[in-house]
């Protein structure tokens, strides 16, 4: 309970900080009332519309307000487009979410296999192949990975249509098919690092005495994986499968951009050159949230997973 | 030092080492020499395949890409350089000082660390650029700064842990001064722990250079780097040129795969 | 293990397969009568057709709204919601004939009321301050019957092109920002926020009606991405390309090749060291080289200008000034050592990052001026910044920028430069040019005054305001089985004549 109390505090206090490092950057590069108006308007025009938006009022008073109404679990409107921040935030952070998920579970379903078979056969050619090619993989930026594929299998091969995105609503087969493309680039580099971290993991275990306890009691080596080594082996990975659903949240954002995925990157880049602070605001604080409670999860599990860790 | 890495005489190291030495290499003499002026247009040559006269082609400026590349891969290890260097060398300080006295600074310092390395550093990074506007010293800042956190957490661990050992207790009853002990004592001890992470370091660095710049929120168009040129080489994928995209996307590959071996080969102890 | 992993990739690859080979839904688009049309930036956020604040949204929405009048694409007025119009011998009283059985796409019939009020609501609330000021001067908007009648303070011979902006609206609707309701040939359906608009054919439009059943613009931020979803023939239609953009183009597509009305130059300030010297703003001048430039950043495309006049604005252009400075380096130094820069000055030139035709030309204008000695340099900034800092702020050496004329008047195009205008950003201020403008705006003898626009645009080019460049080619790419699209010699996109 107290860790979790510590969790809750560590994770308040980064919001606070992070919600009033937005603010005040935002402070030094403008409003967006230029923005709204564009070039033919007056600058009694301009005045107005700061009076009307509320941002003829300091920094900290501007702040506060808005803080007041985020804990009572109002996002506020757009700058921009008047309209509530939660309306425009919920289905793209949807799509953003799915898009994690599918690549994380893409990482998950190739990099433990690989991991496994990589550490079962150590030194072989085949292990040996999987290293240097993982080792490569992890050097090939996600972004880049996202042209070549947009390149081979949207262009050449016609498998998908770039910039054709259908949203679930419409046609939930067409929406997972456009998504996997980006799922897979987000998922590829990714994939290397956790089979390597795995496949070091388990030989780790099983250097370690319990091991060779097992192979004295007449367990192959194979059994001996199986049946033990694996599951501690997978004990540092959960830490770290935490930190790549986090990562891939921000990866998520370049790649949103390749494929113009309407997601919650889009909209933050967005909304940060429109200087639409109340939904940069918003998103940073949703993205804090998720990457927390990630974080939790992750340890949770670790918990489940390792008696000695519970208290 | 001699003895640091002749202990690391596995495979990594050795290909890490070649390879990193050999981009290096290459790229100091791009800041002396490149076959044409990176920046000179010509009308004439435009959006040229490679060929003789221009090794990797042209762009559609008819700007030899091959002396850009060599240019955009100097900025780009130059701005990965600074933030290492700035953010080591901050954290370093932030880790020893914390590490070594402890205390309220040490917590409270460290609950700020814990909480920024929580939120992936990239997506701060690019938050923090978008909102100050491109160029390469906002770059350097940016990143140097959400790379400190990371240097401290692990110069700290090693400084709380050796303090402890005997011979620094030893030279504390000597009378030896608290600096004295910091850098002569054990800073050198952290260097098996430090130095892989400050090859990583680069490697996050020239990756999360391109991906700012890549955005749009890096370098500026007039400045070149190498996510700059990612980005712009996007265009000419669909026209007939993905040869642009595959030369930088190489030399970005490589240039990340070199450290990120050298990183690996320091960690393993052969 | 390795079974699995195959099993695995195979049916993965299976998946992909299944799913792969799917119609690019232009076939299905060609049998719905409907087309796609990429665009490169998000709407303003009001739609109201007072508060249309940028060139991208006047453009779509010059489909939803309509005027009194209505340019035709040879940049005549015709009568649109009017039927004609009389002028009093004084030059002060306009009287509008309204059309009848006009309907609103909310279905309400427009009446004489309509149209005061809505040219009411401009004057207070247009967010383009040029038909601000030209309302502000009109006495009286009266229904009399059928007619409307416009009394002004002063005669002002551009009315009519006044008259075709202020956009009329039903009386009293007040949905205008979100769903906005006009008369024009299509209406409006939807809108997902920084996604999409949607338009339909308005059936009970009063003159011949669209041929397009409905219209999706989809926003592409990324210039990329618009390019890539062109290539893949998920969009039927784009504008404004360039010329890279649109050489590599599959025969799916044919380009058709128009002018973006805009005055593109390296604009100066005028007021601070060392550009208030006009030699050196002339050693500028002539250390350009222009088609060197076309050729760099648009394979020769585009029209050269001379001024703030473009060409397809022919009433005005004066194409004798296009060579006034020609391509001369040894004279650049020369005038800059007159000058008193003998070793030439440092120059940020500073670009808005959004607009790549600008950057491109801000590239490759610093290298043409380092030729002559100019140590130039480009500095990118926002959007949102070179408004508040370069547009608002006037805190900048030189910048390229495009300007376009929100109305067809001369006015929209060289009234920046009175030394009195606010929007003289520039800060360029000659006792000669104001006079002339003065002189031009009260003449009402269209030839005199024709005469007098054109000897100020002259003005601009003696002193060498600003170093005038191009009027960028504007590229069309639209689906081969498509035609009917019209450039006009402004800013707006006419698709009520597109048909498959």
């Amino acid at each position: 309970m107290n860790f979790v109390l510590k969790k809750l505090a560590t994770l308040l206090i980064t919001l606070l900080v992070l919600s009033f490092l937005a603010y005040a950057a935002f402070e030094m590069v403008g409003d967006p009332v230029n923005l709204i108006l564009g070039t033919n308007a007056t600058p009694e025009a301009a005045e107005a519309l700061r009076e009307e938006l509320g941002l003829n009022r300091s920094l900290p008073v501007r702040y506060f307000d808005w803080l007041f109404s985020f804990i009572r679990g109002d996002m506020g409107r757009s700058y921009i487009y008047r309209i509530p921040v939660r309306d425009m935030i919920g289905e793209k952070l949807g799509l953003t979410v799915t898009l994690t998920l599918l690549g994380f579970a893409l990482t998950l379903l190739f990099s433990v296999p690989l991991g496994v078979y990589s550490a079962r056969r150590e030194g072989s050619w085949a292990d040996r192949f999987l290293t240097v090619s993982n080792q490569i993989v992890m050097a090939v930026p996600a972004f880049f990975v996202a042209i070549i594929l947009t390149v081979l299998f949207g262009v050449v091969l016609r498998f998908f249509t770039p910039g054709s995105f259908v949203s679930f609503d419409v046609s939930p087969g067409r929406f997972f098919l456009y998504m996997l493309f980006p799922a897979i680039s987000i998922a590829i580099p990714r994939t290397a690092m956790t089979a390597k971290m795995l496949r070091s993991s388990i030989l780790g275990e099983m250097q370690k005495d319990y091991i060779r306890t097992a192979y004295s009691r007449g367990h192959n080596r194979q059994t001996a994986l199986r049946a033990h080594a694996l599951k501690n082996s997978l004990l540092p990975i959960i830490a770290f499968l935490a930190a790549t659903v986090a990562e891939m949240l921000a990866g998520c954002i370049v790649i949103e951009q390749i494929f113009s995925l309407p997601g919650i990157g889009r909209l933050l880049m967005v909304s940060i050159s429109n200087r639409d602070i109340p939904v940069v605001e918003a998103i940073v604080m949703i993205l804090a949230v998720w990457v927390m409670v990630v974080h939790f999860i992750g340890e949770v599990v670790s918990e489940m997973l390792d008696p000695r860790l519970r208290v | 030092m001699k003895k640091l890495f002749a202990k690391h005489n596995n495979w990594f190291f050795k290909v890490g080492l070649i390879l990193t030495v050999c981009m290096v290499g290459i790229v100091i003499i791009g800041q002396f020499w490149t076959p044409y002026d990176p920046n000179a247009m010509d009308a004439a040559a435009k959006a040229q395949g490679p060929s003789l006269k221009h090794l990797l082609g042209t762009d559609y400026f008819g700007r030899d890409i091959f002396s850009r590349i060599l240019e955009g891969a100097g900025a780009t290890l130059l701005i990965a350089f600074f933030v290492v260097l700035l953010g080591a060398g901050m954290g370093t300080l932030i880790g020893a000082l914390t590490g070594y006295f402890g205390g309220v600074v040490d917590e409270i310092l460290m609950r700020i660390c814990d909480a920024l390395t929580a939120f992936p550093s990239v997506l701060l990074a690019l938050i923090a650029l978008a909102i100050l506007g491109p160029g390469r010293l906002n770059v350097i800042g940016v990143l140097a700064l959400v790379f400190i956190p990371s240097f401290a957490r692990i110069v700290r661990a090693e400084f709380s842990r050796i303090k402890k050992l005997n011979y620094v207790s030893l030279a504390k009853l000597q009378g030896v001064g608290h600096l004295r002990i910091m850098l002569r004592h054990i800073l050198p001890n952290t260097l098996p722990v430090l130095l892989p992470a400050i090859s990583i370091g680069f490697n996050n660095a020239v990756l999360a250079e391109a991906s700012m710049s890549f955005l749009g929120v890096g370098v500026s168009a007039s400045e070149v780097s190498l996510g700059r040129m990612l980005s712009d080489s996007q265009n000419y994928i669909l026209r007939g040129m993905p040869w642009y995209a595959i030369f930088v996307g190489l030399t970005i590959a490589l240039l990340i795969l070199g450290f990120s071996l050298l990183g690996e080969g320091l960690q393993q102890e052969d | 293990m390795k079974k699995t992993i195959c099993l695995l990739l195979a049916a993965l690859m299976l998946f992909a397969c299944a799913c792969g080979k799917q119609e690019t839904g232009a076939e299905a688009r060609k049998k719905a009568n409907e087309i796609c049309v990429g665009i490169a930036q998000d709407l303003s956020s009001s739609l109201s057709p007072y508060q249309l604040a940028t060139a991208g949204t006047r453009e779509v929405m010059f489909n939803v709204f309509e005027g009194l009048y209505k340019s035709d694409s040879a940049g005549d007025f015709k009568p649109a919601l009017a039927t004609g119009h009389t002028v009093s011998a004084d030059g002060l009283t306009y009287t509008f004939a309204i059309r009848e059985n006009v309907k609103f796409h909310n279905g309400a019939v427009m009446t004489p009321a309509d149209v005061v009020y809505s040219f009411e609501t401009c004057a207070a609330n247009s967010v383009d301050s040029a038909i601000k000021g030209v309302l502000a001067n009109v006495e009286s908007v009266k229904a009399e019957g059928n007619n409307v009648v416009i009394r002004l303070a002063a005669p002002n011979s551009d009315f009519l092109a006044y008259v075709s902006s202020v956009y009329i609206s039903p009386a009293a609707y007040t949905d205008q920002d979100t769903k906005p309701v006009g008369t024009g040939p299509f209406c409006f359906e939807s809108r997902t926020v920084q996604d999409s608009i949607v338009i339909r054919c308005f059936a009970d439009y009063w003159g011949p009606k669209a041929r397009l059943t409905r219209i999706t613009f989809k926003i592409f931020e990324n210039a990329t991405a618009l390019v890539t979803a062109l290539d893949a023939g998920s969009v039927d239609l784009v504008a404004h390309m360039t010329s890279d953009q649109v050489s590599g183009l599959k025969s799916d597509y044919k380009v058709l090749e128009g002018t973006m009305n805009l005055v593109q130059a390296l604009y100066l300030n005028n007021a601070v060291e060392p550009l208030n010297n006009v030699k050196v703003r002339q050693a500028l001048c002539y250390a350009v080289d222009v088609d060197e430039m076309l050729k760099l950043t648009a394979d020769g495309h585009g029209s050269k200008l001379g001024s703030s006049i473009y060409p397809s604005f022919a009433k005005y252009f004066d194409a004798s000034l296009i060579n006034a400075y020609p391509h001369d380096v040894e004279k650049a130094k020369s005038l800059l050592a007159e000058a008193g820069y003998p070793n030439g000055f440092d120059l940020v030139i500073t670009v808005p990052s959004n607009y790549t035709p600008h950057v491109n030309t801000g590239m490759v204008l610093a290298e043409q001026l380092k030729k002559a000695g100019i140590n130039a340099s480009v500095q990118e900034v926002e959007w949102n910044t070179w408004l508040t800092d370069v547009y608002q702020g006037r805190k900048f050496q030189a910048t390229v920028s495009g300007f376009d004329a929100s109305t067809l008047t001369a006015n929209a195009l060289l009234g920046r430069f009175e030394s009195t205008s606010k929007k003289n950003m520039c800060g360029y201020a000659s006792e000669t040019f104001d006079k002339y403008m003065q002189e031009a705006n009260a003449t009402t003898d269209d030839a005199r005054r024709t005469e007098l626009f054109k000897v100020a645009a002259k003005c601009l080019s003696d002193d060498a305001a600003n170093v005038y460049l191009q009027d960028l080619a504007d590229f069309v790419a639209i689906r081969s089985t498509l035609s009917g699209y019209n450039f006009y010699p402004f800013y707006v996109m006419d698709l009520s004549t597109v048909t498959y």
